[in-house]
This record gives structure tokens, C-alpha cells and sequence, in this order.
């Protein structure tokens, strides 16, 4: 099995075990998935893993060469630990590679009842400093950090130098924007915590009203998150990429961000100059049809890139194109 | 109960902030003051020179003063900031961002409602790493509140819940103040100090729904937790957290010094606030398991 | 069944009889989702909640509505009337080859589900269980429903494909 140091690791999203052994028939160093409860940040209808599926799906991705790593990354609330406990006995059992924690009791429990499953830290624990990144890898053993999507390159090589653990940093997929662990806005709008429940502007709640002038308005909670002019593109109602008013922007503009989609391809070999051991793909909410053209597309350039070459960054390219793609903050700190 | 007056969020002038100290620690009934930038790193310098002496203002008041860290650390100054207020001994630190725990070490600190010590299992860690006193996340609904603050109050901790204020809802690496007025967050010019009270967002059907305040997200509506005052010492909530907003407000705090005394009716009290608010909405939706928007009234609370 | 929305009549099939087609394509229809729940029950235990849930699927160019309640025990998949539509918990209406692109798992349909082509109505959660159901089946339900027609299906579906693309 390949080893988890080597530079460019492809990390890709698996929502359905059909997309699982998509993405390890694509090229996927790794595959993450979770369980379909709460105790993972995609809880979403229909998605997600049983036991037995989870266990299936380590005894296929092994037999080729592949990690399973498990989301274990939201907060638990007081009185609900169990089911995160649970979860991380069965991802013991069944021999995933990694579990991906936010929460410190959860990387305290994992850490001191499976001494030898490996431990990442997920995003939602907000880890942006050195300092922080450096209190969970001397305390729970944690050997891997995803890093927040808000770091310049140059800001990435100057934690990488120190930290004892590796950097996984997104490279492709739906781009948030509000740091990720810190945001209740789903909970406020409709009840279900996206911290504890693994819940982001959850499917339920979601309502499409067209209004008398052919307008559609995207709903969440009862709330207009969006409103689309005739034969505009309507979005999903996701809060932080809705359109809203101000007393000075009458109008309603984008006042978080624009819906775009995250593409670093161009980046890939400065982030991996930069010391960026890990990429990472969003998307288990995608379907195995885009799993299986982005990680064939990044599999492709990083053995490109590995081999001296040059990558063909056309095909990466034109995963985002038609729509809005951005480098967000890796490129300048403008962004901010 | 104690009542924490929760550190400001908004970009006031350094006069105004001086004047809303002195004021708050003359006349307002409550027993311990946060102070210290928590939101914005490029706020700080405004109102670092003056905070000595709001700290000496507030003691002679007889307040306790706190002093608590940025939620968001990631700039070299923020590091530096943080690293900084760790090393104060005089008074007790409010932590918000693990930066800040790993240069506490095992000395004594509280953990802030940032830091998300949402349940029994990281309160357990966090006391046994030196945390005194516990301020849970703002989102956490009242039957958790109860398991947590059981189990940090066996622990010897404090604990503490949001009772005031607009909920802290997000924040980002971006600033939004700077967005909304075609700005990046590095010359922003200050454009938050505009805003007293946050810059209100509202659907684009006229619907006003949210806050912003320089990389945070706040809601619209204040949280009020009046009515679920009564059942939290026997939970073993020890400090009712009101956070500044731009109202008077000491005399919010005579509203729930009040309430927390048992001296006046919840009826009463909100109507009394309401008035002191202005029109601003109330919310407890969050600690009742709901939409954090909506104003759940229960039977045994007839308004 | 609460939701029962207007939605756009067809207007393309004026002189048709209607009754008589969609008597004839009962029994095919049935076959399909007999062969689907036999060879894919993870499929149907994904949307669980939502086995017995009514879904109207409504392609603009069809004469007729699709109705799937996907129950493994007795699933349910029949051409109805479009106007007036029977009671329903979700409709999922837009043009044939957008909700072919759907149930297809060769192709990427994640940025056509919430376009504004598609509509969306009732219970949005139950849609998309659905479509997340949908894709954990291996392969494509579109090129098993194929298969079953042989040679002329599968020829059909490759045109069909062909013009997703275009």
C-alpha cells in the first residue's frame, strides 16, 4: 500500500459506495467517507455509509492500494457523545486508515482508546496557526492538518515549516467561505446545527417560490436566500452565498461570496513545492460522474507533475469552466 | 447567577468605549466585565492604550475584569496578540482560538464561547488542561447546556450561557464590512466603525435577517433568554452572558439582575427591554432545539 | 399527498389518445422497477424514509407523468395523467433529457438538479434522497432499462446520450 508521505496524495470524496469504488478505480490515493448519522459534516438524505458498507468499502479500497479515511469531524453535544464513541470503535474494527476529528474530546478518546488509528484533523477545527495546529499534534497525536481554505500560498509554506505534522489543503470543489466549525448560520435559519448535527442548508427546508414576475426565489427555512430574475440561473440556497440587501447596496449583492467553485489546478505544483502533502476534492454530495472526471483529471496531473512534467492542466481546467471558478485565497490575500 | 458583561464586538471609538466602561462600571449590576478585541486584529491598536485604564475604572467599580483573545488567529500579528495576553497573570484570560491554549499550557484560563466545548467529553480535557470556567457555544440547545454544565460544575468549572445579544453566528478570513463597500479587508479604512450595532442584511424581500460586523455574522434579532433564566442554576449555569449591544446597557443589565433576583415578573421584564431594545426582535430559538430566529413562548410563559 | 401544484401542460400531443398509451406502457414500466428493486435493494434502503413517499416525475415533452413510489415491497411505477396530476409528496419536472441525465450515472446531472430547467416541488429532501439514492446504484439505471429492450434500446440511449451532451 502506498505510504501516507508521499507528496500529492489525491484525497476524493466519497458519498455512496458506488462513488467510493469510483474514486478508487479513478486514481484516489485516499477516500474519505462517513456514517449516515451526525457524526460527519455531509449528513445529508440518502448519503453516507453503513457499517457493513463502510467495512466493504476499506476491503475494496485496500485490495487496490487505497485509504479509506472516515469523517468523525462534527461536535458532539452534551449528552450525545455515544454516538461519536461508537463510531470511532466501529472505524477501529473495521480498519480505516484515519479518522478526520474536529472536536477535542473526540481526538482525546480516539487517541487514547486507538492508540494506533491515525488521526487528522478535519477543518471544522478551524486550525489556522501554527500554534493551534501544534497544540492538537502534541495533545491527541494528530499527523495530518486539513487547513482552512483562507491561506496564501506563502502563508501555507511558512506554517509547514512549523508544524510536525502534514498539510492536507482542498484543491477542487464547492468553496466555503465562512471558517469552517465556527458557523451556526444553518441552525439559526432552520434549527439543525450544522456543528452538531452535520447539517449545512439542509435539503428539507429547502422551497422554490416563483413570484408573479416570473421570478424564482430560493428558499431556506421560510427564509429568501436568493432571488433569480426570468432565465437567470438559479443556485441552491446555501446562506453564505445568497444575495441580500444593505442600506447602501439597495440592490442585493453577493455580500459573503459569489457562487463559485474552488479550482487550484493551475496552483498544483506550487502546492506541492510549498510542501502541501495531501490535495484534497470536495464533494460527497457530488455524484460518481463528477468523482470519477475530477479525480481521473487530478490523478493525471499530479503523476505529471511527479514525473518532472509538465501537467496537462486543460482537462482540470474545464471541470469549473461555464461556471465561476475561483483560487480563492491561495493566490492573494486580497480575496480577504 | 453572576452576570458577565461579554466583550464588545463592534468597532467603537476608543472616547466611546472609555465612556461606555465608566458607565458600566458605576451603574450596571453585573459582576465581571470582558474586555479585549475578540473579533478584528486591525481594531486593536484603537483601544489598547486606554485599556489600562478602563481596567483600573472597572475594579474600582468593584467589577471582576477579564481579559479575552481573538476568535480568528492566523495573521502574524494575531499570533503575536494572542501569545501576548497568555502571558498576563493579573487577570484571567477568556481563551477563543486554540493558538491561545497551547500558550496558556496548564496555567488557569476560561474557555470562550469560540472555542466549542460543546460537550462533557472536551469540558473534561479542557479542565484538566487548567480551564476554570467554561462559556458554551451560543447554538447549544438547553438540554445539552444541562449535560454540560452538570458535568463541568463536577469538575469545579464555571459555566456560562449567552442571555443577551445578537448571536455570534460566523466568522471568515474575509471581512464583509470591507466587501460591501467594494473594499478588501486590507484597506478597509475602518468602515465597521460606522455600524454600532453591525450592518443589517436583509433578504431581497425586504426581510432583515443579519448582522455584519467586520469578519463576523451576527443575527438580527437579540437573544433573550428571560423566561429560561429560572431553570439554569439547577442546571448548574453559574454566569448569564450579556454581550454589548448599541442600547443602554446598564439598563439591560438592571432588566436581568432583576430577572435573576426573582424581583420581577418575565412579562414585565421583557416588555421593559423591549423598550430599552427599540424594536429590535428577541430570539431563543437556540436553546429551546429550534430555528435560532424564532421566540418559542411556552405555556407557563404567557407573553 | 399534499402537494398538488399546477405545472406546465404538454402541449405537443394534442391528438393523441392518451388513456390507450399509457395502459400500454403499465406493464413495461412495471417490469423495469421490479428489475430495479430486485437487483438494487440498497438502492431502496437508502431513501427509507421515503419508500413510501409519492413522486411525480414530469418530462415537459411527455403526454404523461411518471408516478414512483419506491416501495421495495410493492413499488409503484405508472404513466398518469398530467393534467390534472394525482396527489403527490414531490414533483420533479423539466425537459426529458435533463431528467434522463438524472438517473443516467454516466453522466454528471449534480449541476442540472439545481438549475432552474428543473423544478422542483414538495418535499425537496425526498428528491434528494432520490437522486442520492440513484447514484449509489452501480452503472446506470438508464442503460439497465436499456438492456432491457436489447439492441433498439441501448441504440436509443446512445442517441439520447449523445444529445445530453450536445
Amino acid at each position: 500500500m502506498k505510504q501516507f508521505s508521499e507528496a500529492g496524495e489525491l484525497v476524493c470524496p466519497a458519498g455512496t459506495p458506488a462513488a467510493l469504488r469510483t474514486a478508487v478505480d479513478s486514481g484516489a490515493d485516499s477516500v474519505y467517507c462517513g456514517f449516515r448519522n451526525a457524526t460527519n459534516a455531509r449528513n445529508f438524505p440518502g448519503l453516507n455509509f453503513t457499517t457493513e458498507e463502510l467495512e466493504a468499502a476499506v476491503a475494496y479500497a485496500h485490495a487496490r492500494g487505497s485509504k479509506v479515511l472516515l469523517a468523525l469531524n462534527t461536535y458532539p453535544p452534551a449528552g450525545k457523545v455515544d454516538l461519536w464513541r461508537d463510531a470511532a470503535a466501529i472505524a477501529a474494527r473495521v480498519g480505516v486508515d484515519a479518522c478526520i476529528v474536529a472536536d477535542m474530546g473526540v481526538a482525546r478518546h480516539v487517541a487514547e482508546t486507538y492508540p494506533r488509528l491515525r488521526l487528522h484533523l478535519s477543518v471544522q477545527a478551524a486550525a489556522s496557526s501554527p500554534e493551534a495546529i501544534r497544540y492538537y499534534c502534541a495533545h491527541f497525536g494528530v499527523r495530518r492538518v486539513v487547513l482552512p481554505r483562507i491561506l496564501t500560498i506563502p502563508e501555507i509554506r511558512e506554517i509547514r515549516r512549523e508544524i510536525p505534522c502534514e498539510i492536507e489543503t482542498f484543491v477542487f470543489g464547492n468553496h466555503g467561505l465562512m471558517v469552517e466549525g465556527r458557523c451556526s448560520l444553518t441552525n439559526w435559519m432552520t434549527g439543525e446545527s450544522t456543528n452538531m448535527d452535520g447539517v449545512c442548508s439542509p435539503a428539507g427546508q429547502v422551497t422554490y417560490e416563483e413570484d408573479a414576475d416570473g421570478a424564482l426565489r430560493s428558499c431556506l427555512g421560510g427564509f429568501t436566500i436568493d432571488r433569480f430574475a426570468r432565465g437567470e440561473t438559479a443556485g441552491y440556497p446555501t446562506i453564505c452565498k445568497g444575495r441580500y440587501t444593505a442600506p447602501h447596496r439597495p440592490e442585493g449583492y453577493y455580500a459573503f461570496e459569489e457562487p463559485v467553485s474552488l479550482n487550484l489546478a493551475r496552483l498544483l505544483p506550487e502546492l506541492m513545492a510549498a510542501g502541501v502533502h495531501a490535495f484534497k476534492i470536495e464533494g460527497r454530495q457530488r455524484s460518481k460522474s463528477y468523482v470519477r472526471k475530477v479525480v481521473g483529471a487530478f490523478r493525471a496531473a499530479v503523476d505529471a507533475i511527479r514525473a518532472g512534467a509538465a501537467p496537462d492542466l486543460a482537462d482540470l481546467v474545464v471541470l469549473t469552466e461555464g461556471q465561476k471558478e475561483t483560487q480563492g485565497a491561495f493566490q492573494t490575500k486580497k480575496w480577504r | 447567577m453572576h452576570l458577565t458583561l461579554g466583550p464588545l464586538a463592534y468597532h467603537w471609538s476608543a472616547e466611546r468605549r472609555r465612556d461606555f466602561y465608566a458607565r458600566i462600571a458605576d451603574e450596571a449590576p453585573v459582576a465581571e466585565v470582558c474586555l479585549g478585541e475578540v473579533i478584528c486584529s486591525k481594531r486593536a491598536p484603537f483601544h489598547e492604550r486606554e485599556l489600562p485604564e478602563v481596567i483600573a475604572r472597572l475594579e474600582r467599580g468593584g467589577k471582576r475584569v477579564i481579559l479575552s483573545s481573538l476568535a480568528e488567529v492566523m495573521l502574524k500579528r494575531e499570533r503575536q496578540a494572542t501569545a501576548d495576553l497568555m502571558e498576563i497573570e493579573a487577570h484571567e484570560v477568556e481563551i477563543n482560538n486554540a493558538a491561545g491554549l497551547l500558550a496558556r499550557g496548564c496555567r488557569a484560563h476560561r474557555v470562550g464561547p469560540f472555542l466549542n466545548a460543546y460537550n462533557e467529553d472536551t469540558i473534561a480535557w479542557m479542565a484538566g488542561r487548567g480551564a476554570t470556567h467554561v462559556c458554551l457555544p451560543t447554538e447549544m440547545p438547553g438540554h445539552a447546556v444541562a449535560v454540560a454544565a452538570r458535568a463541568a460544575t463536577a469538575l469545579g468549572l464555571g459555566v456560562e450561557v449567552q442571555v443577551f445579544g445578537r448571536a455570534p453566528l460566523a466568522v471568515s478570513a474575509r471581512c464583509y464590512h470591507a466587501r460591501a463597500h467594494g473594499r478588501t479587508r486590507d484597506n478597509c479604512r475602518f468602515v465597521c466603525e460606522d455600524d454600532a450595532d453591525g450592518m443589517p442584511l436583509a433578504t431581497r424581500d425586504g426581510q432583515a435577517i443579519l448582522r455584519v460586523n467586520g469578519i463576523q455574522t451576527q443575527s438580527e434579532s437579540y437573544i433573550e433568554l428571560l423566561a429560561e433564566l429560572a431553570e439554569m442554576p439547577g442546571m448548574g449555569v453559574s454566569h448569564a452572558r450579556i454581550l454589548p449591544q448599541d442600547v443602554d446597557m446598564v439598563a439591560v443589565a438592571r432588566v436581568f439582575d432583576a430577572a435573576l433576583r426573582g424581583t420581577e415578573e418575565v412579562a414585565a421584564a421583557r416588555a421593559r427591554l423591549a423598550i430599552i431594545c427599540g424594536g429590535t426582535g428577541f430570539s431563543n430559538g437556540f436553546w429551546h432545539g429550534e430555528a435560532g430566529y424564532r421566540h418559542i413562548a411556552r405555556r407557563s410563559d404567557p407573553t | 399527498m399534499t402537494e398538488t401544484a399546477t405545472h406546465s401542460p404538454a402541449r405537443r400531443w394534442p391528438h393523441v389518445p392518451l388513456a390507450p398509451l399509457r395502459a400500454l406502457l403499465q406493464p413495461v414500466l412495471a417490469r423495469v422497477v421490479r428489475r430495479i428493486a430486485r437487483r438494487h435493494p440498497e438502492m431502496f434502503a437508502r431513501i427509507a424514509p421515503y419508500q413510501t413517499a409519492d413522486f411525480m416525475i414530469v418530462a415537459r415533452e411527455m403526454p404523461f407523468a411518471l408516478h414512483l413510489r419506491p416501495d421495495p415491497d410493492a413499488p409503484v411505477f405508472r404513466a398518469v395523467p398530467r393534467d390534472p396530476l394525482p396527489g403527490h409528496d414531490a414533483r420533479i419536472e423539466g425537459p426529458f433529457l435533463l431528467l434522463l441525465s438524472l438517473v443516467d450515472g454516466e453522466e454528471d446531472g449534480d449541476a442540472a438538479f439545481f438549475s432552474r430547467d428543473l423544478v422542483i416541488a414538495g418535499n425537496t429532501e425526498a428528491v434528494v434522497s432520490l437522486r442520492n439514492a440513484l447514484d449509489d446504484v452501480e452503472g446506470s439505471i438508464a442503460q439497465e432499462t436499456a438492456d432491457l429492450f436489447g439492441p433498439p434500446g441501448r441504440a436509443v440511449l446512445a442517441a439520447l446520450r449523445r444529445r445530453v451532451l450536445a
